[in-house]
């Protein structure tokens, strides 16, 4: 059982404050994962939990326990960093071998070679396993991170952006692999990463961070759907949201200062008429560059699609989210 | 122009960078010559003018250094019959024979202790100092790392009156313990500030990651930052050492007998009717030689060393 419960977590650094009053439950065999943009504190949360720092205020739980007075070996957790963990002066046999080889675990030579092996296979760097640590490429380098995570088989997976150094083509096969593992071990998994798409494919629940505050928490498809705020909103969707003046289209309940429409919640063919600046064949997707009373507005259209540059087409919003002045989500 | 490149010399400029390395290795390298030349001299030769470069050589030296001789009659000499080693003979054509072992041994091997000593005590201490103040929120760090340098803003020797009352207080003058000591304070700056810069390169992570993985603190030093500090221990061991073996005016000052090093040692071998030049110059010739060996075996070392810290902070 390794339910991570963090109650009114702050953290301060100086007179910054890395994360403020945070609290946050990630269920057993869950996948969470912690989105926010560049110094929102998702590093600092996993460090917390790890045990790398302590917090100035409130209490981590792991499995019913708390764990503030308890080092990071005594928590049974694994982390990923973002880089540099691998030791380059091991081999990434070694490196693999260096938590099963702690004084805690003290896992027989015998069982380490299978257990390095069955990781080094699922992982594809089976071949590079007698290789030195530095005489990897990025990627590999990463995976074998993520290889000695896996190989201790802990209660709770930490993952500092594990995938963010990694070209696109890889990280779409790491993304479907640890999926796949997690399934496969059915371990807690918290992972940090500003990478939307990641957030959206792998989670069973998202955090949503902001300036040191957890701004939502839920399953992605109800943050996508239900976001609590301007920011929040803004943070899930490709192309992102379009948050326009409240006033520009009619029916805007009162109090709100601003419409936000995702690109595929605009109707075409109705409503105020917008000229067409740009269209974006993408393959999959089309995009519509509009420009409505000065304001610029994306919107998806059919691959097929004639309109063209310098047009014009008329629109209404469906599906409409409001915030207040301060971004709230009115309705 | 097609032949003309910014990057690659051309062959005068070669010419010339070449000459002047070999001109300038010559000069440096000439007083070591010397030396080791002289050694192998009988005390005539060492003092001939002009010097003489071709000469016969001689074990003399070496064996004066080692051994402690005195003169007998022509009568004893004849009743001892034959010599029966290669050095009764050099000896012997003196009307000398061997007394006994001279001093050299005991001093070059006191030096090996203190040397090395203070060497290996100012680089364990240095570590342990560098990673505290490189890792931990130590109060008063700035402060504290300032004086530990500012230990060495004057030449040690200003402080050679009260260090000297102070050894003969404690009892520690003419001591191995003392001296060790007093090498030990004063390598200790170098020490902690040349690996403090080491230390600090080394990501965190790497410690983070260990103590995350199961072991402690002292175990993630020892498998973790020690491995990847090698490079900074090796080059400060080197500048360490080079500093203890060499030194000569507190060795003076503080030690006589059973402490003295061999630089205060060496200058004292008399020979007959005065100074032994070739004693002198065997002694400094196998003087260098352990800081040789020791600066070869961790040459590569030294090298990146030396440019880490150059090129890094
Ligand atoms: N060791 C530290 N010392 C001082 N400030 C820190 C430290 N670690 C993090 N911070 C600050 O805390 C904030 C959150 O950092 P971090 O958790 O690393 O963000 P993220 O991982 O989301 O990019 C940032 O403003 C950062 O500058
Ligand atoms: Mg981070």
């Amino acid at each position: 059982m390794a339910e991570v419960v963090l109650t009114g977590i702050t953290k301060r650094f100086g007179r910054d404050t890395a994360l403020s009053d945070v609290s946050l439950t990630v269920p057993d065999g869950a996948f969470v994962v912690l989105l926010g943009p560049t110094g929102a504190g998702k590093t600092t949360t996993l460090r917390l939990i790890a045990g790398l720092e302590t917090p100035d205020a409130g209490d981590i739980t792991i499995g019913g326990e708390s764990v503030l007075g308890l080092t990071p070996a005594q928590r049974d957790v694994a982390m990923v960093f973002q880089q540099y963990s691998l030791y380059p002066h091991m081999t990434v046999r070694d490196n693999l071998a260096f938590p099963l080889r702690s004084p805690i675990l003290r896992t027989p030579e015998h069982e380490i070679t299978g257990k390095i092996n069955e990781v080094a296979e699922v992982l594809h760097i089976a071949h590079k396993l007698n290789n030195k640590a530095t005489a990897l490429s990025g990627g590999e380098m990463q995976r074998v991170s993520i290889g000695r995570a896996l190989v201790r088989a802990p209660q709770l997976f930490l993952m500092d952006e594990p995938l963010s150094s990694l070209d696109a083509k890889l990280r779409a096969d790491l993304r479907i692999e640890l999926k796949r593992i997690h399934s496969a071990l059915g371990a807690t998994l918290l992972y940090v990463t500003h990478d939307q798409i990641e957030a959206m494919t792998m989670a069973s629940h998202v955090g949503v961070l902001d300036h040191g505050r957890l701004a939502q928490f839920g399953p992605p498809r109800e943050i996508y759907e239900n976001p609590v705020s301007l920011t929040v909103a803004g943070r899930l969707g490709l192309p992102r949201i379009n948050a326009l003046p409240a006033d520009l289209f009619p029916g805007a309940p009162a109090g709100a200062a601003t419409i936000g429409l995702r690109p595929e919640h605009i109707a075409q063919g109705e409503g105020q008429t917008a000229q067409i600046t740009r269209v974006e064949h993408l393959g999959d997707q089309t995009r519509l560059h509009l420009s409505l009373h000065g304001h610029d507005i994306i919107t998806l259209t059919d691959p097929h699609t004639d309109l063209r540059g310098g047009q014009s087409i008329a629109i209404a919003p469906r599906k409409p989210l409001y915030f207040d002045a301060s971004g709230v989500r009115l309705a | 122009m097609s032949d003309y490149s910014i990057t690659a010399a051309s062959p005068a400029q070669k010419w010339l960078a070449g000459t002047l390395v070999v001109l300038y290795a010559v000069i440096t390298i000439m007083p070591l010559l010397w030396i080791i030349a002289t050694g192998f001299k009988t005390p005539a030769d060492a003092i001939s003018y002009p010097p003489k470069i071709v000469f016969d050589p001689t074990l003399e030296g070496y064996v004066n250094l080692f051994t402690t001789r005195t003169r007998v009659t022509p009568e004893t000499l004849e009743a001892l019959g034959e010599p029966t080693t290669w050095y009764d003979r050099i000896v012997r054509q003196y009307d000398m024979v061997i007394a006994g072992p001279s001093r050299f041994g005991e001093r070059f091997l006191n030096s090996v202790i203190i040397g090395f000593g203070s060497t290996f005590l100012s680089v364990f201490l240095g570590t342990l100092a560098a990673y505290a103040f490189s890792r931990f929120k130590v109060p008063l760090k700035d402060d504290l790392l300032f004086f530990i340098l500012s230990t060495r803003m004057m030449p040690p020797i200003a402080v050679a009156i009260p260090i000297f009352l102070m050894f003969r207080q404690l009892g520690l003058s003419d001591t191995h313990a003392g001296m060790i000591l007093l090498y030990t304070a004063v390598n200790l700056s170098l020490s902690v500030w040349l690996l403090k810069g080491f230390i600090d390169e080394i990501p965190r992570e790497y410690e983070e990651a260990a103590l995350i993985d199961g072991y402690t603190r002292f175990q993630a030093f020892t498998k973790v930052v020690l491995p990847q500090a090698a490079t900074g221990i090796a080059s400060t061991a080197i500048f360490c050492l080079i500093f203890a073996w060499n030194e000569y005016a507190f060795a003076v000052l503080l030690t006589s007998g059973t402490a003295q090093t061999a630089p205060p040692f060496i200058p004292t071998i008399i020979g007959v009717g005065g100074q032994d030049w070739p004693a002198v110059a065997a002694g400094a010739t196998i003087f260098l030689v352990p800081v040789m060996v020791f600066t070869i075996l961790l040459r590569k070392h030294l090298l990146r060393g030396i440019t880490f810290g150059a090129v890094r902070k």
